[in-house]
């Protein structure tokens, strides 16, 4: 394979710095690269698809009844991060989640920062991820998002930006590892130069911040993983993750209350459990509190969350920080409660409820970036520059109709990274999603989900939308030449 | 572990088997035709009658076809790649990967991966060519994908309560199997009762002893092929791993195991059930069944069976009806 016409363009290259000249941190992997006879590359990649076939890494399409399911494309060529970039990204986030931790246990309880003027009240009430059952409530040590999953960009400079900050239920760690157990396989002499740090041990961490919560002292508390089930998009994650950490992966129909408690199913009868890690949304909990047509969830679920006998993770109400409304005051937020100024920014976004605001994106509606305020995977989003006249049209009426429910944001010049396209590489837009977990302190996965937008020239990497995936390193030390 | 879990388990285990079960009879069948009179149409019908589905085969493809080649493709189709009929391979193996991954956190990973691979067996593109070309070659394979899974979870499942229930469905739906073959083509090969002791077609005796891979360990146990001793090995005997006396005494073991119930007595009515139809067989030789009459010999038998399959998802998958979801049909 030669990369010595790879051309990274007007854009910001994660590898090179410009024609066929790699950054200094991925010098040995393009050396590495350029040795291979002609077409070994392409092999790997092809045996890398079929391990990924065969171990059945799979997603569901939703809507696509004869497929039912699709590998997630993956590239192996890495994305490559220096540790001092790293360490960086690692204090940018805990800053971030603690922060909105605080911001959660606020808003549930005092609403000091309503009070004090920072967040407007109607802000938080209208947000749909705003759950009136939730205050007043005491998780366990105070943690509300224990598990999240930050989306960061870099735009034209190479200038790191969060766009989301995904604190319900991120998926795509289970790809993390896989994509890694992959790699190892597939390139085991540059992995060994290159000495990426570890992911695999995630799942240890998981289970034992999940523990963490266990309302019983004395026997390893019981935990399980709440699924949708098998016709989930992020089902195989689900059962991966359950079978990790040796803990049952149960349906709705497998719990029930009894009283008091929270008890599955089993061949010996009821079973408790005391710490559930769900991965359905907060409507699906229990119908009892939210919403009664939920098939999903068990009812009277929330009465034993709050009486302290079961723990939940992530909390129920985490949802009123995802919303894009509120992620345009997370400066504040930081500086509010952690009296600090934020380290990883937010991209600057425009509040369509401010009339000043609304008028501007109105204006401008081809240069920007559009989003509802609560939707996530790729869908409710309008970019400007790609869009025609009729949609861009559709949507001013939509935001006139309803301007708390959008936001919007310039069109960033995504970072690319180069991907095998048959027998060459060629550029495409990158994001990353660093995965951390709040316990007894928080701890930062090193890399995380490097996602690609495999469309030439497309801006969009959720998978449901035609993204692809790559093993992201982390560098262990000083620069590797 | 979860009710759910041991339901699905235990019906992933059933579905592979019957899996196999119907490539043997196919692949059997195949052989045979090439040395009757009768061709392939004689016995197809009967083939498709094993599975029990002669009724649904006429629906959907009208009467056999009086041409060979037709009739062959289309019994064959129907049987292995037609995902409207319940009891294809296919189905049979997408169900059982259906099941496995609603359970896959139980299963060894490679377990999972192998049967992955067995579902993609089917589903290839050239899947259905390979199957009419190279018949003997493709249904040699499910059988072999059918042995390394039960292979993988020999060699590294743990003998907790997961492998007890797939144990349990393997052996109960293969006792079913079993019995069906045997009360389908003992018919076919023997229509008059009275002709029990005269001399038979040596060949096609054989090639039912083929279907259930049994023909050396016939020759072996019982020498000279008369249809009392094919009965008597098919059913009865202790040491044969397809044979049904065989198949109860393990499937009795592992529900046994699950609740800890001491051999001799029972807990709930899959254990009287299963217990009291392994004792019927323990204590009966083939003049016996002769003498009730092979065919009602296992049709009360296949009622027994599903009365165990009733009795199972009564003890064990269920705690509160109302709230647990439907059970698999057979």
């Amino acid at each position: 394979m030669k990369l010595g016409t790879y051309n990274p363009e007007v854009f910001y290259d994660e590898l090179f710095e410009s024609v066929g000249k790699p950054r200094p941190l991925a010098s040995v992997l393009v050396r590495n690269l350029e040795s291979m006879p002609d077409g070994e590359l392409i092999r790997r990649q092809q045996a890398a698809e079929k391990a990924l076939f065969d171990l059945g890494i799979t997603f569901n399409v939703y809507n696509n009844q004869s497929g039912l399911e699709r590998i997630f494309p993956f590239d192996v060529l890495p994305r490559m991060i220096e540790a001092m970039e790293w360490d960086f990204i690692e204090r940018g986030l805990k800053q971030r989640i603690r922060a909105l931790n605080l911001f959660l246990d606020d808003i549930y309880h005092d609403q000091r920062i309503v009070k004090d003027g920072i967040v407007p009240k109607e802000l938080i009430l209208s947000a749909t991820g705003y759950r009136k059952a939730c205050r007043g409530l005491n998780p366990p040590w105070g943690i509300w998002c224990h598990i999240t999953g930050t989306d960061l960009v870099k735009d034209g400079d190479g200038k790191l930006f969060v766009l989301e900050d995904n604190i319900r239920c991120p998926s795509g760690v289970s790809y993390v590892i896989g994509n890694r157990q992959v790699m190892k396989r597939a390139f085991p002499q540059i992995f060994g130069a290159m000495n990426p740090r570890p992911v695999e041990d995630y799942p240890s961490r998981l289970l034992d911040m999940l523990q963490f919560l266990g309302p019983r002292s004395d026997n390893p508390p019981s935990v399980a993983l709440l699924t949708p089930g098998i016709h989930n998009s992020a089902y195989f994650e689900h059962s991966f993750l359950a079978q990790q950490m040796g803990i049952e992966l149960v349906t709705g129909n497998d719990l029930a209350v009894r009283d008091g408690y929270l008890y599955m199913r089993t061949t010996r009868g009821f079973k408790r459990v005391d710490v559930l890690y769900r991965r359905i949304d907060d409507d699906f909990l229990d119908p009892e509190v939210f919403r009664p047509d939920s098939m999903l969830g068990v009812p009277g679920l929330m009465d034993v969350y709050r009486n302290g006998r079961v723990a939940i993770a992530n909390a129920p109400g985490t949802g009123v920080a995802d919303d894009k409304v509120v992620y345009a005051y997370v400066p504040k937020i930081i500086e509010y409660y952690l009296g600090e100024e934020i380290l990883l920014p937010n991209v600057d976004t425009y509040m369509c409820w401010v009339p000043e605001e609304r008028d501007y994106v109105l204006k401008h509606m081809e240069e920007l970036v559009i989003k509802t305020a609560n939707d996530s995977g790729g869908y409710g989003v309008l970019i400007g520059p790609h869009s025609t006249q009729a949609v861009l049209k559709q949507w001013a009426e939509r935001i006139q109709d309803n301007p708390r429910n959008f936001i919007a944001q310039k069109t960033l010049s995504l970072s690319r990274a180069p991907v095998i396209v048959g027998n060459s590489c060629e550029g495409r837009h990158v994001d990353l999603r660093p995965f951390a977990l709040y316990g007894k302190d928080i701890y930062v996965m090193p890399g995380g989900l490097t996602r690609v937008a495999l469309k030439k020239g497309s801006l969009v990497v959720n998978s449901s939308q035609g993204g692809g995936s790559k093993d992201t390193w982390v560098l262990s030390g000083g620069l590797v030449t | 572990m979860l009710s759910r879990v041991a339901d699905s388990v235990y019906w992933m285990a059933r579905y592979i088997e019957r899996a196999e079960n119907v490539a043997r009879y196919v692949d059997v069948s195949l052989q045979m035709a090439l040395d009757t009179p009768g061709g392939i149409r004689q016995q197809w019908h009967s083939l498709v009658a094993a599975a029990g589905d002669e009724k649904l085969f006429v629906e959907k493809y009208g009467e056999v076809a009086p041409v060979e080649q037709e009739a062959r493709d289309a019994i064959l189709h129907f049987l292995t790649f037609d995902s409207s009929y319940p009891n294809s391979i296919f189905s049979c193996v997408t169900k059982a990967r259906e099941n496995a991954r609603a359970v896959r956190g139980n299963l060894p990973l490679e377990a999972w991966e192998h049967l992955n691979k067995f579902y993609h067996l089917l589903t290839s593109v050239d899947a259905r060519k390979r199957a009419a070309e190279s018949a003997h070659v493709f249904f040699s394979e499910i059988r072999q994908a059918s042995y390394l899974f039960e292979g993988i979870v020999e060699s590294t499942m743990s003998r907790g309560e997961e492998w007890h229930f797939l144990k349990l469905g393997r052996y109960l739906e293969r006792a079913n199997q079993t019995s069906r073959i045997l009360d389908v083509k003992y018919f076919v090969l023997l229509p008059d009762p009275a002709d029990v002791g005269s001399v038979v077609d040596d060949l096609l005796w054989a090639a039912l002893l083929h279907s259930v891979s049994g023909y050396e360990m016939f020759r072996r146990r019982h020498g000279r092929i008369l249809p009392e001793s094919v009965v008597d090995f098919l059913v009865l005997d202790r040491e044969f791993p397809r044979a049904i006396l065989f198949c109860l005494l393990r499937a009795e073991e592992s529900l046994l195991a699950i609740s800890g119930t001491p051999l001799g007595s029972f807990r709930n009515p899959a254990e009287k059930r299963l217990s009291r139809l392994r004792a019927t067989l323990a204590y009966s030789n083939v003049e016996d069944i002769v003498a009730k009459g092979l065919h009602e010999y296992l049709d009360h038998l296949q009622n027994g069976l599903n009365q165990i399959g009733e009795g199972i998802f009564e003890s064990f998958f269920t705690l509160d009806a109302a709230a647990m979801g439907q059970s698999q049909q057979q």
